[in-house]
């Protein structure tokens, strides 16, 4: 099939960005979308021209890597499903694809569809640590978990940090990713000594980085590749709740 | 002390001031709702339950005071979220899909700000009762029943014999209701209350209660358009 690409182009992070329409021709349905852009950044380069810039790592959906809004969703809106792993079958011949990035205050363009998403990973860092006794090896099952539990914390761990729920939110709010990442630890005995001191240092670290807040529109569920579950923010709202009225 | 800035200075502390006001708000209209239903009743119930308020000042005005607070703190942390929100996002999406989100759940700063203009209309209207905003030339301070008490009753039935202000109204009660389909549910979300047990319910129970809300609210107007021919006495010739 053949397509039009209307794709961002943005030098830098000083430039301001613009869009620049290709032709993605005999473009296979079993493609996945990123190399469906390969191919097109071959053409482009045989044109010595500069070819589209995006991320990319493990095109698998579990890196996090892929950034991509495309026509107006993260990751092309197809469920639990990055742009990676999004295939041509779900568009038609002759359709018009618009391509943009991550557009957030905290996410600043590096070039073209790549963002700098430093600001998650100090976020995880304003997490601290997690107390963990050393000396010799524990015995299996000492500290025991219940099984709800320790699925709710891995639906929670699942969470790649792409950043595809603050490109959906309206207010480019990251709640779902700190949710993801404190309830996670949080829920888990291992980190429930922290759990206080977690909440209130993600949070602020969230709010110094210029994220918006939650207005509860389930857009950030929708689009997230690993399904983070909106409850996850309600957790995260009780956890900070709890910990600031502890005076902490 | 720290609590204190924690909230005020925090985004999830702005959002706990949103939804506790809000909260409180939304038992203020359940409330106010079934008072002002009595005009269902006739003139007797109406005129007593206004006396009844008018006369109690002890609770009439922590009543009042507690509700401007509780407004303005939801106004100001409504405001204060959304220049935030707004400078989170500085260049905007040339297509743009409102994935899963909801039209009442994009539009609350909108519908919020016409609901505050609507109270300040409706304070005019018929608490303060400035004359020139009732659009019927009559003075609703000085409408007295037989029993010297203030005809609320009387007051409502001219107040919306005028079709425009009840349009008004209804209109901005569709707007409040819209506004509390979403908020009644995010409130628990945002107190840390919602869990996957609640969600449905309390996303559904939102939606069923603003409706009930708003045909509450909107039958009073279209009552009272309906019994505004009938109406007989010195002020209503």
């Amino acid at each position: 099939m053949n397509l039009t690409l209307k794709v961002w182009r943005q030098t830098n992070s000083k430039t301001p960005g613009h869009f620049e329409t290709y032709q993605a021709k005999e473009v296979l349905k079993d493609m996945s979308f990123l190399e469906m852009l390969d191919v097109v950044n071959e053409e482009i380069i045989g044109q010595r021209r500069e070819p589209i810039a995006f991320d990319s790592d493990c095109r698998e959906g579990i890196c996090g890597s892929c950034s991509l809004v495309i026509n107006g969703i993260p990751h092309g809106g197809h469920k639990a499903t990055a742009a990676c792993q999004l295939h041509m079958r779900h568009f038609q011949d002759g359709q018009t694809i618009t391509i943009e990035p991550w557009r957030a205050q905290a996410f600043p363009p590096v070039k073209d569809l790549i963002v700098d998403r430093s600001a998650f990973d100090r976020i995880i860092q304003a997490g601290g640590f997690v107390s963990v006794n050393t000396g010799g090896t524990p015995d299996a099952n000492a500290i025991p978990v219940p099984k709800e539990i320790s699925d709710l914390a891995m639906d929670a761990a699942q969470c790649i940090g792409c950043g595809a729920c603050v490109a959906a939110c309206k207010n480019a709010s990251a709640m779902l990713f700190v949710a993801a990442k404190v309830s996670h630890l949080n829920l888990l005995p291992q980190g429930a000594a922290e759990k206080d001191r977690r909440a209130l240092n993600m949070v602020t670290q969230m709010d110094a980085e210029g994220f918006g807040a939650c207005t509860v529109t389930g857009s950030c569920e929708a689009v997230c590749p690993k399904e983070i579950s909106l409850s996850f923010i309600s957790k995260l709202n009780r956890d900070y709740g709890v910990a600031i009225l502890k005076g902490k | 002390m720290k609590v204190i800035t924690n909230i005020f200075g925090s985004s999830l502390g702005k959002k706990y001031l949103m939804a506790s006001t809000g909260g409180l708000m939304v038992l203020f209209v359940l409330g106010h709702l079934a008072g002002n239903l009595q005009i269902f009743l006739g003139r007797e119930e109406i005129n007593r339950y206004g006396h009844f308020l008018q006369t109690n000042l002890e609770i009439i005005w922590p009543a009042r005071i507690l509700l401007l607070t509780v407004l303005g703190l939801h106004v100001w942390s409504a405001i204060k979220l959304s220049a935030e929100n707004k400078a989170a996002r500085p260049v905007a999406y040339a297509k743009w899909n409102p994935t899963a989100a909801s039209y009442a759940s994009r539009t609350m700063l909108m519908s919020g700000l016409i609901v505050f203009a609507f109270i300040a209309y409706h304070l005019m209207h018929y608490t303060f009762m400035v004359k020139g905003v009732n659009l019927t030339g009559t003075d609703f301070a000085v409408l007295t029943d037989p029993e010297g008490r203030h005809d609320i009753y009387t007051m409502m039935i001219k107040g919306f014999s005028n079709p425009a202000v009840s349009l008004f109204y209804i209109v901005a009660i569709g707007l409040l209701c819209l506004h509390l389909s979403h908020g009644m549910s995010a409130m628990f979300q945002s107190l840390g209350w919602k869990s996957p047990a609640y969600r449905p319910v309390l996303d559904r129970g939102a939606k069923i209660v603003a409706s009930l809300i708003f045909l509450g609210y909107a039958s009073i107007p279209v009552k009272c358009y309906l019994l505004a021919p009938g109406l007989t006495g010195a002020c209503c010739k």
